[in-house]
């Protein structure tokens, strides 16, 4: 009885099969919408874990200012080097302090030019960040103290500035700065959130701050844990040394924030995560319309055939048999835009990792998920019209015009 | 053969459309009464109340007031799905402008009371094919009315009507839209599912030609009913 009812309804379907068409698109452009996040949603978030899993789970971040939630912070003073001194000295259970500055610069060689992140540390960054110079050398103590002109490039910049090959001993300019190529990085690739981490330039932080900042600042403080140690014992201890370093007292609330792996992470994927909700809430609505375009063409569809209905009442279908009759059918034609919505994702959520650079990872709870609600829409906007239906008076409905 | 058992009693049935001073009165308090095996003709004017009557036999409408028994069954006391029930177990209606279902194949359509009753799709297959076979209608089965003649669409409406083995075929005006011709075919058909099947039939016809081929025929006028006689016809 339900197959037939199935097949009935597919018949009336294809019957209109470009109105049809037409009233699943809001559900088919909805579905697709909502698992094309979800999945990209999915890769990028999957992809910043896989990259912080790359880093070492011993790495924290001191950065200025308050905590306010995921991916975002107020602005407070910014720490000196002393600071990071002071974190290397009196915390036992850290093994490298970088602190670190960056600004974004344009680099100069010959006749190319190219615009880059210049980070001002010291040699500890590379420990710290997992890094290593597969040519040429690290600064030396000299270097680092006296702020000289000597730079390491990362693999984009020698490709953007010589070519790709050479580089070494080379004289780049950067602003008013013009440093040597002491040494040149191990290629990364990008990070999450799509960022080349090869694009970069390290000089000493001293010369940073006297040629490019022109201030004493450092925006940030990155560290290593020892091995064994507890992040957690480090992360207070430091927590402690800052506040007494930045005069707080004890009502206070922190103005810097110390980040272990699994908070970088958060901070990461969570402005993923809020723009996976915000655009799939887009798509929400987008299903919802498409929900009211099937209950429009079902009261249409009734009306067209109240003789129909009229007919079948007559010869002894029960209310129940037309409402099921005319509920099947919305429920195929939504769940058939559900399918169409499924396969144009999978397509499109595919081709769309691949643009954005983010692993393509097939979810089928989404896609299960995806279907059962667009069933479900079927039901829900088709119920009022089949309602409709079976309750017509069959000596009104078969005198119907 | 007249088994004698009642089938269908109206007593002092009336109907009334609209209200107050628009009012209409189509039936004014009609007694009657049909036996199973019945083959009876009701005749009478435009406006008598035939249709009305016919309606009312077929469970589609409900009497202003007055009495309705089907088997006994005081209809009056039934809910919309009771009588949906009845009608899909115990009646065939034939209606007066076919009604049947567009762009539906003859042999689709004729198979319809039967989904609804439940038949098993190869037995439904069956059974439909020898109702249109019955009904003179043998390898038209995959065409749809709109490929058929009036006399064939009447005769699918009268397959699907009687492909149930119904307790009583009602049938508004069955050779309406038929010529002389295609209209005897059709009364010898009735005829047939009459004598043969046992079919108890109720058809309301303007033609005394074919009002002849029945047993008994009732006259309605205004609402009531005028005469009341059997046919002297023998068979
Ligand atoms: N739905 C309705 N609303 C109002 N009046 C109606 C309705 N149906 C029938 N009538 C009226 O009731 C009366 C009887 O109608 P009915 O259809 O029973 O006549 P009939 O005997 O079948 O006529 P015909 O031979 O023309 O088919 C008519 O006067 C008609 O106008
Ligand atoms: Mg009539």
């Amino acid at each position: 009885m339900l197959w037939n009812t199935i097949l009935l309804a597919l018949r009336a379907i294809r019957r209109n099969i470009l109105r049809s068409f037409l009233t699943v698109l809001g559900i088919v452009i909805g579905v697709a919408a909502v698992i094309t996040m979800v999945t990209i949603g999915r890769g990028a978030t999957v992809q910043v874990q896989q990259q912080i899993a790359s880093m070492g789970s011993n790495m924290l971040m001191l950065v200025p200012g308050k905590r306010l939630g995921p991916g975002q912070s107020s602005g407070s003073a910014p720490f000196k080097i002393s600071d990071a001194d002071a974190i290397a000295k009196e915390i036992g259970s850290i093994v490298a302090v970088a602190p670190v500055s960056s600004q974004s610069v344009m680099a100069i060689f010959g006749n190319q030019n190219w615009t880059t992140q210049v980070t001002g540390t010291n040699n500890q960054y590379l420990k710290v960040t997992n890094r290593s110079i597969r040519g040429g050398r690290e600064f030396s103590d000299s270097e680092l103290r006296s702020g000289a002109a000597v730079c390491i490039i990362g693999e984009t910049v020698r490709k953007k500035l010589f070519g790709g090959q050479g580089g070494l001993e080379e004289k780049i300019r950067l602003q008013k700065l013009s440093c040597d190529v002491i040494g040149l990085l191990e290629a990364k690739g990008q990070s999450s959130m799509g960022m080349d981490q090869d694009d970069i330039v390290v000089i000493p932080l001293s010369a940073f701050q006297r040629r490019i900042s022109g201030n004493q600042d450092v925006s940030m403080i990155q560290l290593s844990v020892k091995q064994d140690a507890s992040t957690e014992k480090a992360q207070s201890d430091i927590r402690t040394l800052m506040r007494e370093r930045r005069h707080l007292s004890a009502s206070d609330d922190d103005n810097f924030n110390v980040m272990d792996m699994k908070e970088i992470a958060k901070m990461l994927t969570g402005t993923t995560q809020l723009l996976t909700a915000l655009l799939s809430a887009v798509a929400a609505v987008s299903l919802l319309v498409g929900g009211i375009g099937i209950m429009n063409i079902m009261l249409v569809s009734v009306t067209e055939r109240i003789r129909e209905i009229g007919v079948r009442l007559a010869i002894g279908a029960l209310e129940y048999d037309v409402l099921m009759q005319f509920l099947v059918e919305a429920v195929v034609l939504s769940s058939l835009g559900g399918l169409i919505g499924i396969a144009l994702a999978t397509a499109g959520s595919f081709f769309a990792a691949r643009l954005m650079q983010v692993p393509y990872i097939f979810n089928p709870g989404i896609n299960v998920l995806a279907f059962l609600f667009s069933a479900a829409i079927g039901i829900i906007f088709g119920f009022f019209p089949a309602r409709r239906a079976a309750r017509l008076d069959p000596i009104d409905a078969l005198r119907h015009e | 053969m007249n088994t004698g058992r009642r089938l269908i009693e109206f007593k002092g049935v009336r109907k009334v459309y609209g209200k107050g001073t628009a009012s209409m009165q189509a039936l004014r308090g009609v007694d009657l009464a049909i036996d199973e095996g019945e083959f009876v003709a009701i005749m009478g004017p435009s406006g008598s109340g035939k249709s009305t009557s016919m309606n009312i036999l077929g469970c589609l409408d409900t009497p202003t007031s007055g009495l309705y028994s089907f088997k006994g069954v005081d209809v009056g006391k039934l809910d919309r799905t009771q009588r949906a029930l009845l009608r899909r177990y115990y009646q065939g209606f034939v209606f007066q402008g076919f009604n049947l279902l567009n762009r539906t194949s003859a042999l689709e359509n004729v198979e319809l009371p039967l989904i609804y009753r439940g038949t098993q799709a190869r037995q439904r297959r069956e059974q439909a094919l020898n109702a249109l076979e019955t009904v003179g209608l043998k390898g038209w089965e995959s065409h749809t009315p709109g490929e058929l003649s009036g006399g064939q669409q009447q005769r699918v409406a009268i397959a699907r009507a009687i492909v149930t083995k119904p307790a009583v075929l009602l049938a508004d005006e069955p050779t309406g839209n038929l010529d002389t011709a295609r209209s005897r075919e059709i009364m010898e058909l009735l005829n047939t599912l009459n004598s043969t099947d046992g079919i108890t039939i109720i058809m309301i016809t303007h033609e005394p030609d074919m009002a002849a081929y029945a047993k008994r025929v009732i006259h309605f006028r205004d609402g009531l009913v005028e005469t009341d006689k059997q046919n002297g016809r023998a068979d």
